[in-house]
């Protein structure tokens, strides 16, 4: 789950980690208060999306008047902000952080994440942070640091001095340096988050690091007992269908093909929806339906698929193991009946009770193709569907 | 021989008498799996499905002599679990619960690898050795006893490669789910490892999925470290690239992920792939010969 970056920065003051003073507009009414309470005459508008590239894309612009703080806010409100990370139809921005703009010195990159290889958390560095650290990342990768922390000890101050040496930063913002990271790792391990990005981490005039942006993932195995960061939620940042599947507990991405797939098992969801490229056809989505379906579930699965209107024809591709094939034989039955489906469906059942799953389809009658040959079912439902569109 | 469990392996299922962990132990001990005992707090004394209950691994392994723990237990208590039976001396843990919490794992590597134990999973199907040993949710009857070690990210697209195998009439000598968690207790090369020491294996199968860097890290340990024929197969080539939030993942990753890139590594090292999950079976063969 991903918090927004005025939700991130709420989190970084209960840690006490430097950050800009800044308040939340939901409505261009509070903007005259919000200015006299922050700033002088220059202020940052930030919009509030869950995708990184806000800079670029006009998400993120420096104001040096009321009048252009009020234009800005009008235009960004309500709007639907398209930046290299969002979909082509972009996040809708619903809210704007207005924050004190700072001077800066010196732009630094640090990320906290979870590395796969190492099975560590890892701290990331950089010199040179700002927007074009994947260029840095590419182009040098020797600016790029990276240290892991042994998680049996937790983070150790001489890892931290050891980043600071090679950030070439001098003693003052060393022993500020290295109390934030202590800082980032505690707030990182006592709420479960899989990533934390600043980007950038300024040196101000003045003398002082300040975490000018915060990214902050939240593990989502994790929000059963992080109830607070779960309210946190924002359900205007997830795809409407996407985020109906996800509270039924299924896992469903929308595509741009006319082919529906309904499958257990991501991997074979992902290989099932190759199958139908391999051979020609284009899959309407990635779904897969879990371990634990039942009866209702397959229903839900349906309803989510088909109302999608792009859709002409079913493919169901089920490798039972915890799943049994014949719960999910009189799911598929009892949802064609209810919901009249005339589309044509083949189903492939395999593993665990996939011949009792099988015998309930044939008795039932209904006009559903069964084929246990998963290459024969990929093209049967091609077949099917071709000069249906 | 196989690899990891065999008809030797005495097992504990912790969680015994949970409705999923009844019915996968019922299964497995249909198929002839020697489940010694179960593990459940506060229900020692009782038995279910035919085996005895006790409250802590360390009396179960002391009473049934266990060197093999499967568990069932919900993700909140996996932690738990997992270092219980690695600190009482447990080799083999094997555990299916999907959604632990990621810092959780973290620590629980950390715990096991200094007591040497070896896990699986979690969020895996768990691993089988045909006609001896069945520590999983896996359906028993695809499986046929052979020559060919399966090693794979996704349960379900293990069971496809099984059904393969065994169509072509190889079998399998050992089929081992590592789950598809971000930190899995054992990946790839620690499997592969043990296929190539293990006599009965002749070749293998590598299952891999978009995302993460082991696919490319077992590459580069196949090139100069495993003799045997293995073929592979990564689901998600027509995947779309997931929204990102930062630039940390792509920092880490490099230009390691995309199933194309995964190909590529795997083909460098001399891997046989396949495209279509299918076509794992006829590669088996030709590569076998």
């Amino acid at each position: 789950m991903n918090l927004h970056e005025y939700q991130a920065k709420n989190l970084y003051r209960k840690y006490d980690i430097p950050t800009t003073k800044g308040k939340l507009l939901t409505h261009p009414s509070q903007l005259d208060n919000i200015l006299s309470t922050i700033g002088k005459d220059k202020w940052v508008i930030k919009a509030q999306v869950h995708a990184g590239g806000r800079g670029k894309a006009g998400g993120v612009v420096l104001v040096d008047s009321k009048e252009e703080a009020n234009t800005e806010v009008r235009r960004l409100l309500g709007s639907k902000l398209v930046t290299h990370q969002t979909s082509s139809e972009g996040q809708s921005v619903n809210s704007i952080y207005i924050e004190e703009p700072c001077e800066i010195l010196q732009q630094i990159y640090l990320a906290f994440i979870v590395d796969r290889t190492t099975s560590r958390i890892m701290i990331i560095t950089s010199s040179q942070g700002g927007i074009e650290i994947e260029e840095v990342a590419n182009n040098m990768p020797e600016k790029i640091l990276k240290n892991t922390i042994n998680p049996v000890v937790g983070i150790m101050p001489a890892q931290c001095r050891q980043i600071c040496e090679d950030l070439n930063l001098d003693k003052t913002l060393s022993s500020q340096m290295i109390d934030l990271m202590q800082k980032v790792y505690k707030m990182f391990v006592e709420n479960d988050l899989s990533l934390v990005e600043v980007n950038p981490l300024v040196v101000t005039k003045q003398g002082y690091l300040v975490c000018l942006d915060a990214k902050i993932q939240v593990d989502d195995s994790a929000l059963y007992r992080q109830e607070k960061l779960n309210e946190s939620r924002d359900d205007s940042q997830e795809d409407e269908r996407e985020l109906k599947a996800s509270k039924l507990d299924l896992n469903y991405i929308s595509l741009d093909g006319n082919i529906a797939c309904m499958v257990n098992g991501a991997g074979l969801a992902m290989a099932t929806m190759d199958l139908i490229k391999t051979y020609g056809g284009e899959p309407a989505n990635f779904l897969d339906v879990g371990g634990s379906v039942n009866e209702k579930r397959v229903i839900e699965a349906f309803e989510i698929i088909l109302s999608d209107k792009k859709v002409n024809g079913i493919l169901i591709n089920i490798f039972g193991g915890i799943v049994r094939c014949d719960i999910i034989a009189s799911g598929i039955i009892e949802a064609t009946k209810a919901m009249d489906i005339s589309l044509p469906i083949v189903v492939r059942l395999e593993g665990t009770n996939a011949k009792e799953g099988l015998d309930l389809i044939k008795a039932s009658n209904l006009n559903i193709h069964e084929e246990n040959d998963l290459d024969k079912a990929s093209k049967k439902i091609i077949e099917l569907t071709q000069g249906l569109k | 021989m196989a690899i990891l469990i065999n008809k030797n392996t005495r097992v504990i299922v912790q969680g015994l008498t949970g409705s999923q962990a009844s019915f996968h132990s019922k299964n497995a001990l249909d198929y002839g799996t020697n489940i010694v005992s179960g593990v459940v707090p506060g229900k020692r004394g009782q038995m279910h499905l035919g085996v005895p209950i006790y409250n802590t691994v360390e009396c179960a392994k002391r009473l049934t002599n266990a060197n093999a723990s499967i568990i069932y237990v919900p993700a909140p208590f996996c932690k738990d679990a997992i270092i219980e039976a690695s600190e009482n001396g447990i080799e083999t843990i094997v555990c299916i619960t999907e959604g632990i919490p990621t810092i959780d794992m973290l620590n629980i590597k950390a715990a096991i690898d200094l007591n040497g134990s070896r896990l699986i999973g979690p969020n895996c199907p768990g691993i089988i050795t045909p006609d001896e040993c069945k520590m999983g949710i896996m359906p028993a009857n695809i499986h046929q006893k052979g020559s060919v070690g399966i090693v794979s990210r996704s349960g379900t697209l293990t069971y496809e490669a099984v059904y393969q195998s065994t169509k072509v009439g190889l079998g399998q000598s050992t089929c081992v789910g590592i789950g598809g968690d971000s930190v899995p207790g054992s990946d790839f090369i620690d499997i592969l490892k043990l296929f190539e020491a293990d006599e009965e294996t002749k070749s293998i199968i590598l299952i891999g999925e978009i995302g993460g860097a082991k696919e490319e890290a077992a590459a580069e340990y196949i090139k100069s470290h495993i003799t045997k024929p293995v073929v592979s197969y990564i689901a998600g080539v027509t995947a779309p690239s997931g929204k990102r939030m930062g630039h940390a993942g792509a920092i880490i990753d490099g230009s390691a992920g995309s199933a194309q890139d995964k190909y590529k590594a795997l083909e460098n090292a001399g891997v046989r792939t396949v495209r279509t999950i299918t076509a794992l079976g006829q590669a088996l063969l030709e590569v076998q010969k």
